[in-house]
């Protein structure tokens, strides 16, 4: 089945404002290249959605690394001492009988960012492309990719609250480490690649396709 | 201002062109190609987020004074408030680990809601406060990096964590915290940017009248 897709406001001579939404004709702008309503300045994509987007995926892709290998948290106490990545982290959580907070951090911290970059990778490669192939579901893909990036804060929060909590003289204390660093970045970067990206990209070719 | 473009809206997602049709109240509008969501009817949108907005605000207030929760541990104790956590990682050389979660914790949070209270509690008097516009465009790009229900969840974690090791003593900011989550979702939920816009055309056009 073909998709119909109709033109898009630019086509027909409007433009639509990215911050306040209205649609205006060039006729009832006072300065062209500005929104009457809000004076935003008008674009009918995001300027280099492309280039910005590759370049905070790539980042991340390499700050992933660090992220993964370093340490992430510190515990000592009289009895114990332990240095644990964030995989470490989670199988120790597993091993201690905590098999629900595993889980939630499992999904959070590794699963998330994972699913995030692949995603991202897969929209950038498919929109240069041109590609026409299953919008609707690409279309899905890129809202779960912003919906869920905030929720890779979760252990940069825990390890934040965790060392400020436990500092009970020389009982037990708890240290962040260097893959905090480098996780939180991958979070903040995922996050400015997903804001960049435009999901009206994915449509265009099917435009070109449609007309005659 | 035109009126022939005056009932177009284009979709956001996929950049189709749409003729806005009326809403049933807590309708929404939603584009019949990707499926995004256009706008909404919230009746009596900006009264009840100015509601949500006060109430949150004195939530946060006593969530980010008091301490979170205590541990103790062979007589000996500690207690932190999201600040002191912030201090600490300060301390400990994690500079960009204490200002991101300053900045998603504590300031954006902040910022959101001293913004409602600029922009709301004028318009329910029926007055008009200056610099909407550049007020929207600051509220849309801050909204992604306010992350208060994540950190409601790292507590909740933190917390599981620490109960095998110490006796825990949980504090009023702990059930603040959770408060001021749910407050967040009812302010995001009932406030409708659109209605602040409409504000602003109406006195745009009566001025234009006058
Ligand atoms: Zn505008
Ligand atoms: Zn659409």
């Amino acid at each position: 089945m073909k998709r119909r897709v109709h033109p898009t406001p630019a086509e027909l001579g409007f433009d639509s404002c990215s911050v306040c939404r209205l649609v205006s004709s060039p006729d009832e702008r006072i300065d062209i290249s500005r929104c009457p309503r809000c004076n935003a300045k008008l674009h009918q994509r995001k300027p280099y959605s492309i280039e910005q987007c590759w370049a905070f995926t790539i980042a991340a892709y390499l700050l992933y690394i660090p992220a993964n290998l370093m340490t992430m948290m510190e515990t000592g106490s009289l009895v114990s001492y332990r240095k644990d990545t964030i995989m470490s982290g989670i199988i120790h959580l597993w091993k201690t009988d905590f098999q629900g907070i595993a889980a939630i951090v499992f999904i959070a911290s590794i699963l998330v960012p994972l699913f995030k970059l692949l995603a991202l990778t897969l929209l950038l490669i498919s929109v240069q492309r041109g590609s026409t192939w299953w919008p609707m579901q690409r279309m899905r893909l890129y809202r779960m990719v912003e919906q869920v990036g905030r929720w890779s804060m979760l252990d940069i929060y825990v390890v934040t609250f965790l060392a400020a909590v436990v500092q009970i003289s020389s009982l037990a204390t708890v240290k962040a480490g260097g893959a905090a660093v480098a996780f939180g970045a991958v979070v903040v970067l995922t996050m400015f690649a997903a804001m960049k990206f435009d999901p009206r990209l994915i449509w265009d070719p099917l435009r070109k396709e449609n007309r005659p | 201002m035109s009126h022939l473009t005056e009932q177009l809206v284009a979709c956001p997602e996929c950049d189709l062109l749409l003729k806005e049709i009326p809403l049933a109240p807590d309708g929404a509008a939603v584009c019949c190609c990707c499926g995004a969501t256009l706008y909404r009817n919230r009746p009596d949108s900006l009264r009840r987020t100015l509601a949500f907005t006060l109430a949150a605000v004195i939530f946060y207030l006593v969530a980010n004074i008091f301490p979170i929760l205590g541990i103790e541990l062979q007589g000996n104790g500690n207690a932190s408030n999201l600040f002191g956590a912030v201090r600490s990682m300060w301390h400990e050389e994690m500079r960009l680990i204490s200002i991101l979660v300053f900045i998603t914790a504590i300031l954006i949070p902040a910022l959101e809601l001293s913004i409602l209270l600029y922009l709301l509690v004028p318009l329910y008097l029926m007055k008009q406060p200056p610099g909407i516009p550049l007020i929207m465009r600051i509220m849309s790009a801050i909204k992604p990096w306010g992350m208060v229900e994540v950190f409601m969840l790292g507590i909740l974690v933190s917390l599981v964590k620490l109960q095998g090791d110490f006796s825990i003593f949980p504090g009023v900011a702990l059930w603040s915290f959770a408060a001021l989550t749910l407050l967040l979702a009812a302010v995001a939920a009932s406030f409708n940017p659109r209605d602040v816009w409409e504000h602003l055309d109406y006195s745009n056009k009566r001025q234009a009248a006058a």
